[in-house]
Formats: C-alpha cells, structure tokens, sequence
C-alpha cells in the first residue's frame, strides 16, 4: 500500500490541536507505517514538495498569511479537514470579531494598561513583513471550501487517530459518543 | 380518577393521563422529544420549536399540546430530525457560543443536542453579534452572547415575594432578557443557583462558581441527552 501524504498547519491557533494530536501516543508508530508528512510543523518541511492527500488545518484566518496559507493547503490536498473549535468557529481569537478592528488595535498599542506609557510615539505597527489583519477572525470554511471537521478544544487524541486511520485506509469514521466534544 | 387515553408515538402504542403535556407523556413512555424552551414545572412556551412533532400529519409542538384519545405522533423520523438538527444550528450561528470558554460546557442542553445531532458546524454563517456581559449584578450574571432567548428564567424564577427576576425587552432580532438589578440584588445563593441551572445554556451564571466538575464526569460527557429516557 502507498502511504497517504499528510501536511498541517496551524494558522489562526494555540498549537493545542498539534500537542492533541502528539497525544496518540505510541499509535504515532502506526502512522508512520500508513502516511508520510509532508508540510507540517511536525517535520518542519516549510513549502509544498508535492500534492498530499490530507490537509489538516488547525485555527482560522486572522491575517492575510493565514489566507494565503490556507489557500495553498486547498490548492496542494486533495482531503482538507478542520481541526478543533478555531478552524470550525473562529475559536478564542474570534472574540474580538464584534469589535472594530480600531478599537482592538488602539486597546493593543496605544491604551492598554501595559501598553499606555511605554509606546510614547502611539505606533501601531505596519510594516510590510507583517502579515496584516483581518477585520475580523474567519472560519476556515467561509475562506476556502472544507471537507471534513473535527470538534474539539483540542479535538481528543483519539478522535484524530480515528479520522487519520479512517482517511488513510478508506475505513469507516468510527466516531464514539466520548470523543464527540466542543471544549 | 384521572382518565387515561391512548395513543401511538411513531406506531408504538402509548398510555398517558389525559391532558398530559405531550412532551411529559413521551417520558413517561420512554420516548425522548428534544426541548430547550419547555423545562418541568413552568408554563410551556413554545418558541424554541425543536420539540415539533407531526400529529396526525401536521407541525405541532409538542410543550404546547395535550395528549388526547388517538393522536397518531410522529416524532422520530428523518424530516424531523434534520429540522431539529436545524434549528441547532442556527442558534450556534446565531449567537456567540464559544463552547471552550464556557462554564456551563458538559452541562449545556444546546451543546448536548448538537453532540447529539453529531453537528460538526452549522451550515449556517456565524453572525458574531455584538452582545453585552452583565457582571455587576452581585449574585448573578448574565452573558447575552450564549443566551437563545427560551425565556425559561422569566416563567421560573421569582423572588421570596414571588416577584420575577428577569424580564424582556425589545423585539425580533432585537429580542433580550433583562434582569431587574433591585430585585435581583438580594436573591438567595440558592435561587441563583437554580437560575443557573435552569438556564439551558451558559446564559446565566452564579457568581464565584464555575469549571467545578471535572472533564469527563460532567452530565453529558459520556451520554447523549436523552438516553436517560429512551427504553
């Protein structure tokens, strides 16, 4: 059998999803018997060697280099799955989505308690190398179209070896009721 | 002597007092009718639409009907639960439901029906509404993000004096529950308590508490709701 071809990202996340996935444990030693990473923080592969299989895309998209990103693992993965409550929702950083992005930023830089007396010249940074943001957090599939979710805050270590076994084998997605969760 | 009536829920014959509230009756028979609004011992409402039942062929809901000789229900069947399944959604995408930050996770009827449904993500586009947090009240808060407007706590909490507690105001999309800040300023540990139990959701909270049962030991980690019901 050929091995799947797995990349990952984690764009608009805490990397907790990636730790969740770490956490199936010694069963990390049949996955590598049936898929083969490509991009991923995993192996540290930064760009693309090929067309993969499956995507898996941990956080949404809070700045246009989440967008880029996003749309190149749709371009490069024939499978693209949303991993854990910010790719599905938006997640922790969408709390600012019902506030304008001024406001978020002028709290950020200028009058923040932490912030109020040491940025004496009130800069916000703008600077070309810095990915700029979004009016607001999107969820992965109003960017680019997503085939499958995976709830969870992170999703359960089990819930992500199920999907990957299921994905990489052509098996049936056993989803018990326990590993079914939003938090 | 109460009298009873017969009836069918999707063609298993069924027995219930009569006038019996149909979504009590089903219990009482096993049979699981999802509710959010409707909640035992207050006054049915009947504006959250998910415990709709077809009798005899038509939409009814079931909080608002009473059972009677005959009735020929249909509860369980794939029209139904898709629209169910439905209007679980839109409340996800209506409000900000942040099911990771919420106190009221593992314990949340909406969060449950949605486990239960296996919804993944609403189909719908979340609207990430603009909501305020209510934390000065000094027993209670309210979070109007999580809240779905089933107005259980108007029909359920009164003061010692039978005064009510919570109240709306506005309406339509403009709909929101508003908490008397007098009256509720010297409401009882105990009332606040039901209050937050009451609510389905993360809506209203007791003050000072929160996270208290540990991640899998919360009511429905291991059981989707209703399979406390369901023969």
């Amino acid at each position: 059998m050929t091995k799947k071809i797995v990349a990952t990202a984690s764009l608009a996340g805490c990397f907790g999803c990636h730790m969740s996935f770490l956490d199936i444990d010694e069963r990390l030693f049949d996955l590598i018997e049936i898929v083969e990473f490509d991009k991923s923080p995993i192996d540290d592969i930064k760009t693309f060697t090929r067309q993969c299989d499956i995507g898996l895309i941990e956080g949404g998209c809070c700045n246009d280099e989440n967008v880029h990103n996003l749309i190149e693992f749709r371009k490069h993965c024939n499978v693209l799955v949303s991993l854990g409550e910010c790719a599905i929702m938006g997640g922790l950083p969408s709390l600012r989505n019902w506030i304008p992005l001024k406001e978020c930023l002028d709290e950020a830089y200028l009058n923040g308690p932490t912030v109020a007396d040491c940025n004496e010249k009130k800069i916000i940074p703008c600077d070309p190398d810095i990915p700029k943001i979004l009016d607001k957090v999107y969820p992965c599939h109003e960017v680019v179209k997503i085939d499958y979710f995976l709830p969870g805050c992170p999703p359960r270590a089990d819930l992500i070896w199920n999907a990957l076994y299921a994905l990489a084998t052509g098996n049936k997605l056993d989803m018990p009721y326990e590993v079914f969760k939003f938090d | 002597m109460p009298t009873f009536v017969k009836f069918t829920i999707d063609g298993v014959v069924c027995m219930s007092e009569e006038g019996r509230q149909l979504v009590e009756a089903a219990v009482e028979n096993g049979v699981f009718i999802p509710t959010l609004c409707n909640y035992p011992g207050i006054p049915p409402k009947g504006s959250c639409r998910i415990c709709t039942v077809m009798i005899n062929g038509r939409p009814v809901t079931a909080c608002t009907t009473k059972v009677a000789e005959g009735m020929e229900i249909q509860n369980n069947i794939p029209e139904l639960e898709e629209f169910r399944r439905a209007v679980v959604e839109i409340l996800f995408a209506e409000g900000n439901h942040l099911c990771p930050s919420c106190e009221k996770s593992g314990f949340c009827e909406l969060q449950a029906l949605a486990y239960r449904y296996r919804m993944t993500v609403p189909e719908f586009p979340y609207m990430f509404p603009n909501r305020d947090v209510e934390s000065w009240h000094p027993k209670i808060m309210k979070d109007h993000n999580r809240c779905i407007l089933c107005k259980r706590c108007i029909r359920g909490i009164h003061n010692s004096e039978g005064k009510p507690i919570f109240d709306f105001g506005k309406r339509g999309d403009k709909l929101v529950i508003n908490i008397d800040s007098e009256t509720s300023k010297n409401i009882s540990d105990e009332l606040a308590q039901k209050a937050m139990d009451m609510c389905p959701v993360g809506a209203i909270l007791k003050k000072e508490k929160g996270f208290d049962v540990p991640i899998g030991k919360r009511r429905y980690d291991l059981a989707p709701i209703g399979t406390e019901i369901e023969k």
